[in-house]
């Protein structure tokens, strides 16, 4: 009766939805229940974004997260706001180009990936989310990577075609980031 | 079985809607059900459908009335206050026995309140809103499955029994994706010898009005009107029961409230607290012989609501006030936690009401 409940939070234009987007179709490809609930209330409208992502093999009961298993933070107001309401055992994945800040926590595992200046380096500017779901995908057996470039194919619209091949990118290089 | 996809609340409603043969779509936007809207705007067109932005609600639902009066399958979709701006259309409708199909994605009240979810609107919608003796069948889903499913059985209902059925969500299940597949789609065609569609000179011409300046005359549409709303409510009623069997406390909930709740009993059955949950699926008419059922066994009722309270007194109705009733709440946007609900169960258990 595994569920997994992922927190992504950020700037608006990070991605954050798609990347939440992404996890969810991935679950649904694995035959996994899935939700996905995206923030759309004022504090988009002041430029923040989160979206709450939950994989169960059973159905799925309130969409909402309140102690998420997983916590993506992709700016120093969204690790601050929610680094507490993860589960003990939970995982922290940090864009620590953009957070200089540590997890002060011990019960957690937390991930530092530099991902916006990776993304940068590699001309990819807008995709650092898509490099942590990369390195994210290899700490979840249950969703794996097979399958990935199918549901990349699905969110991305056939007019930007050319960003298929970028996010895959993302992901192997996500993936192949030093643990 | 059909491919499952992930999609809005919002664009199931308004997919199911298609589906269910409703070509006529008037509205007016408003967070947070404006997918609906939008989704309409660019298939409407393409199948040969009518979408149309209105200058106001008011328009809109006016324009529904027309529509229906012509016998067709249509509808209009908004949230709160949109939904007050629509209620003196509402009560005409009803009033002219035509058949309308009405979506109110619920944000925070009363005014123009905010944009996060509620369900606040319960009275509204399941005690009138506008002026008059009526009643309309209303929906509550919980899930983007039922968002679909809900809709093409409100169409089918609104047709069967002349009224308008109205979904009442909540931005939660409207902005939020789960996977749907619309195999069920099971679309019902009634005859519509009242519709104005035309007499070529064939048959006396028919009219939809909602004007009785003769008081007999009036009274006499009231009554035959509630002969149906009985029938209506003997029959319609729609609920889901959640560990009930041998349950000793019921939690009632609907919509989004419910998938908090059944997070909430999961955690109290595991305590081992005996507690199940009552979901209303149709909100008006009111799930009272399987709440007045429950009554006769649990030893009292927790009604969860994102409102100060207002299903909570038909539950008490419904219960004929046999057992205790309390209510847990968060209202203005905000959603009760699991932890929060499971927190009322574990008083209700030690006999605090």
């Amino acid at each position: 009766m595994k569920t997994t409940q992922i927190l992504i939070a950020g700037f608006g234009g990070q991605g954050i939805l798609f990347s939440g987007k992404f996890l969810a179709y991935k679950g649904l490809m694995e035959d996994l229940q899935v939700s996905w609930l995206p923030s759309y209330g004022p504090e988009m409208r002041g430029g923040t974004a989160n979206c709450n992502v939950i994989l169960s093999e059973t159905p799925v009961g309130s969409p909402i997260i309140t102690a998420p298993d997983v916590l993506i933070a992709m700016n120093l107001p969204s690790l601050q706001k929610y680094v507490n309401t993860v589960v003990p055992g939970g995982q922290i994945y940090v864009d620590s180009s953009l957070i200089d800040a540590k997890v002060e926590r011990r019960d957690v595992q937390v991930f530092y990936i530099p991902a916006t200046q990776m993304a940068k380096d590699e001309n990819i500017a807008s995709l650092a989310n898509m490099i942590i779901i990369g390195h994210l995908l290899q700490n979840h057996p249950e969703l794996s990577y097979s399958g990935t470039d199918a549901v990349v194919n699905k969110l991305v619209p056939p007019k930007k075609a050319a960003l298929i091949e970028l996010n895959m990118k993302a992901l192997t290089l996500g993936k192949e980031y030093p643990v | 079985m059909a491919e499952r996809v992930l999609m809005k609340g919002n664009e199931a409603i308004a997919e199911a809607a298609i589906r269910a043969g409703c070509r006529h779509y008037f509205g007016y936007p408003i967070t947070p059900q404006t997918e609906i809207a939008a989704y309409m705007a660019k298939k409407m067109p393409k199948i040969g459908g009518v979408f149309l932005q209105a200058e106001s609600e008011i328009a809109s639902i006016n324009m529904v009335y027309g529509a229906a009066a012509a016998g067709m399958r249509v509808m209009t979709s908004s949230s709160s206050p949109g939904i007050s701006l629509k209620a003196e259309g509402l009560s005409y409708i009803a009033g002219s026995d035509v058949p309308a199909f009405v979506v109110n994605v619920q944000r925070g009240g009363p005014g123009l309140g905010g944009i996060q979810p509620s369900q606040s609107d319960y009275f509204q919608a399941t005690k009138g809103g506008g002026h008059g003796d009526y009643k309309m069948i209303v929906l509550a889903p919980a899930s983007v499955q039922e968002m679909a499913s809900l809709t093409i059985k409100g169409f089918n209902l609104a047709d069967k029994y002349r009224m308008t059925a109205m979904i009442l969500a909540d931005g939660t299940i409207g902005q939020m994706m789960e996977p749907i597949s619309f195999e069920d789609a099971e679309i019902e065609a009634y005859e519509k010898p009242w519709a104005l569609t035309g007499t070529n000179c064939e048959r006396k011409h028919n009219i939809v009005n909602s004007l009785y300046l003769q008081p007999d005359e009036l009274e006499k549409k009231n009554f035959e009107r509630y002969e149906r709303y009985k029938i209506v409510e003997e029959t319609e009623a729609m609920w889901e029961e959640y560990m009930m069997e041998d349950a000793e406390l019921c939690v009632v909930a609907f919509g989004i409230a419910s998938r908090v709740a059944k997070n909430a009993v999961a955690a109290a059955r595991a305590e081992g607290i005996k507690v199940g949950l009552i979901r209303p699926i149709t909100l008006w008419p009111f799930p009272t012989k399987a709440l007045n059922a429950a009554a006769d066994k649990v030893k009292g009722f927790i009604s969860v609501e994102l409102s100060m309270g207002q299903m909570i007194e038909d539950v008490r109705l419904a219960t004929q006030c046999k057992r205790p009733v309390t209510l847990c709440n968060r209202c203005g946007g905000m959603i009760p936690s699991p932890d929060e609900v499971l927190e009322s169960i574990r008083k209700a258990q030690k006999g605090e009401f």
